[in-house]
């Protein structure tokens, strides 16, 4: 039996890493936003000067990873592995930068919800003995993005209200074996659940089977209750995606709705013209290391269930007629032990 | 992890209840509108190329021409995606549209090469719409050759 297991899917990390510094970029939209005095860097130009956009992506992530280095005054020598992942074919943002950065890394996906699971995989690293400083960083970008998974940009058509706005951004968190915290206490790792979700422009209801499935089994294993928890804050499951989500615990008895905010619907103002909210590997990763890591050294929040979620699709399966996988991986996040 | 048919259908429903409704007249208006105006545009031009003693049949060419060049003109400005937002099909049906359809994957795919980027990108979106226009002009000119 794991030493460290709680239940089915949950760890307990008997040393618990200490979340030392974030880093955060952002797009000119996401400068914009209701969050902007919360970023790091926001960019005036998305093409952040070079020649296509999904380089100015790995530049993203890379400068991502270099801020929150300098936060956390460590040199990239340092660290022990970075674990990264984008939104792009063969996740190239991540591993164009690692070639720039010269760190051992991991490549990750996990589409939206790579941010989490990327501090799942490097808590356990530290808690297991293997590193003393990880980065998990990923990005996303709104042209690339849509690039890939949908239409050109000039094209005249119209979006779903469902649809979601992929954040332009990039961010990046150091954790230490030593420090003071916040901590890294629990993980809770998702399955992937499919409940026969099809249409591309509502990832919102492809996720939150997904999300409605971690928050519970994390309740389940772990024993905590919704008063422990401060805050309960989900990745990228937008407008459509909230209500779902808050019905479906609420048919099995969990009522989060007092504690909940959706990173999603809080990177953007409404009339910001993004439909259902953000969404993008970026948007749970800059509304982390920005928003919520402030919040927590300021001391509004001291204990935070935080979930990024993804939609495991690919524009082929999409053209193939399959339903949309959806997958949630949920972090404690507490200010003492 | 078996896929529960009943399940899925009861999610269906829980889904569809949250799904915010497209707001239908007012696409409707807007779409008639705009490709009205549209339309406006083409007969101005009609009626211009016709005065300067075009033959119909070539004052009919000379606006498609027109249209077409109004239509990549303004996507390449990037104006075309912010009309084509509020007019919907309005802005999509007219030969405008097929010229947005063509150039914004053309914009958009320059970066990886002229041959293998912006060319073979260029008919994603208007390739099916000339394959299937052309298949189906073809079935109805026949039909019309015996039915004659």
């Amino acid at each position: 039996m794991a030493k460290k297991k709680l239940g089915t899917q949950t760890v307990k990390f008997k040393n618990p890493p200490s979340i030392i510094a974030g880093g955060t970029i952002v797009g000119p939209k996401e400068g914009e936003g209701p969050l902007r005095d919360y970023f790091d860097m926001i960019l005036v130009d998305d093409t952040y000067g070079e020649k296509s956009w999904e380089k100015a992506e790995s530049k993203m992530f890379q400068d991502a990873v270099n801020l929150a280095l300098k936060k956390a005054n460590l040199k990239i020598s340092e660290i022990d592995y970075l674990l990264g992942g984008d939104l792009l074919n063969q996740i190239i943002s991540a591993n164009f930068a690692a070639r720039q950065l010269n760190v051992p890394h991991f490549g990750l996906y996990g589409a939206c919800s790579t941010m989490t699971e990327g501090l799942t995989l490097g808590a356990m690293l530290i808690d297991g003995g293997y590193a003393d400083y990880i980065i998990a960083a990923t990005s996303s970008h709104f042209s690339t993005a849509e690039r890939q998974f949908r239409y050109p940009l000039e094209q005249g058509i119209q979006r779903p209200f469902t649809s979601q706005w992929t954040v332009t951004g990039a961010g990046a968190t150091i954790l230490a074996s030593t420090g003071e915290g916040p901590y890294i206490t629990h993980a809770t790792t998702g399955k992937v659940v499919d409940l026969g979700m099809k249409d591309a422009n509502n990832m919102g209801a492809a996720m939150a089977p997904a999300a409605a499935d971690t928050i519970i089994t994390h309740f389940t294993d772990t024993g905590f209750t919704i008063e422990d928890y401060d805050l309960i804050m989900t990745g990228d499951m937008g407008r459509v995606g909230r209500d779902i989500l808050l019905e479906l615990l609420y048919k099995e008895g969990y009522d989060i709705e007092s504690k909940y905010k959706d990173c999603g619907i809080e990177i953007f103002d409404e009339s910001q013209d993004v439909h259902s909210g953000g969404s993008g590997a970026a948007c749970s990763a800059v509304v982390l290391n920005g928003w919520l890591l402030s919040q927590i050294q300021n001391g509004v929040y001291k204990k935070v269930l935080f979930m990024a979620t993804g939609a495991l699709l690919s524009p082929t399966s999409s053209q193939q007629g399959e339903s949309i996988p959806g997958i949630a991986h949920a972090i404690t996040i507490s200010t003492t032990l | 992890m078996e896929r529960d048919v009943k399940k899925e259908q009861e999610y269906k429903n829980i889904a569809q209840k949250y799904e915010p409704k497209p707001a239908l007249l007012k696409n409707v208006v807007m779409a008639f509108v705009v490709g009205g105006l549209i339309s406006d545009i083409g007969q101005f031009f009609l009626n211009f190329y016709l005065s300067r003693g075009y033959s119909m049949q070539d004052a009919n060419t000379l606006v498609s021409i027109t249209m077409v060049f109004l239509g990549a003109f303004l996507t390449g400005i990037g104006v075309y995606d912010d009309i084509g937002k509020f007019a919907g099909a309005g802005s999509i049906v007219p030969i405008s549209g097929f010229a947005n359809s063509i150039v914004s994957p053309a914009m958009e795919f320059k970066r990886e090469g002229f041959v293998f980027g912006a060319a073979a990108k260029m008919f994603t979106i208007a390739g099916p719409v000339i394959v299937y226009g052309v298949s189906t002009s073809i079935i109805i000119g026949s039909i019309y050759y015996f039915l004659k």
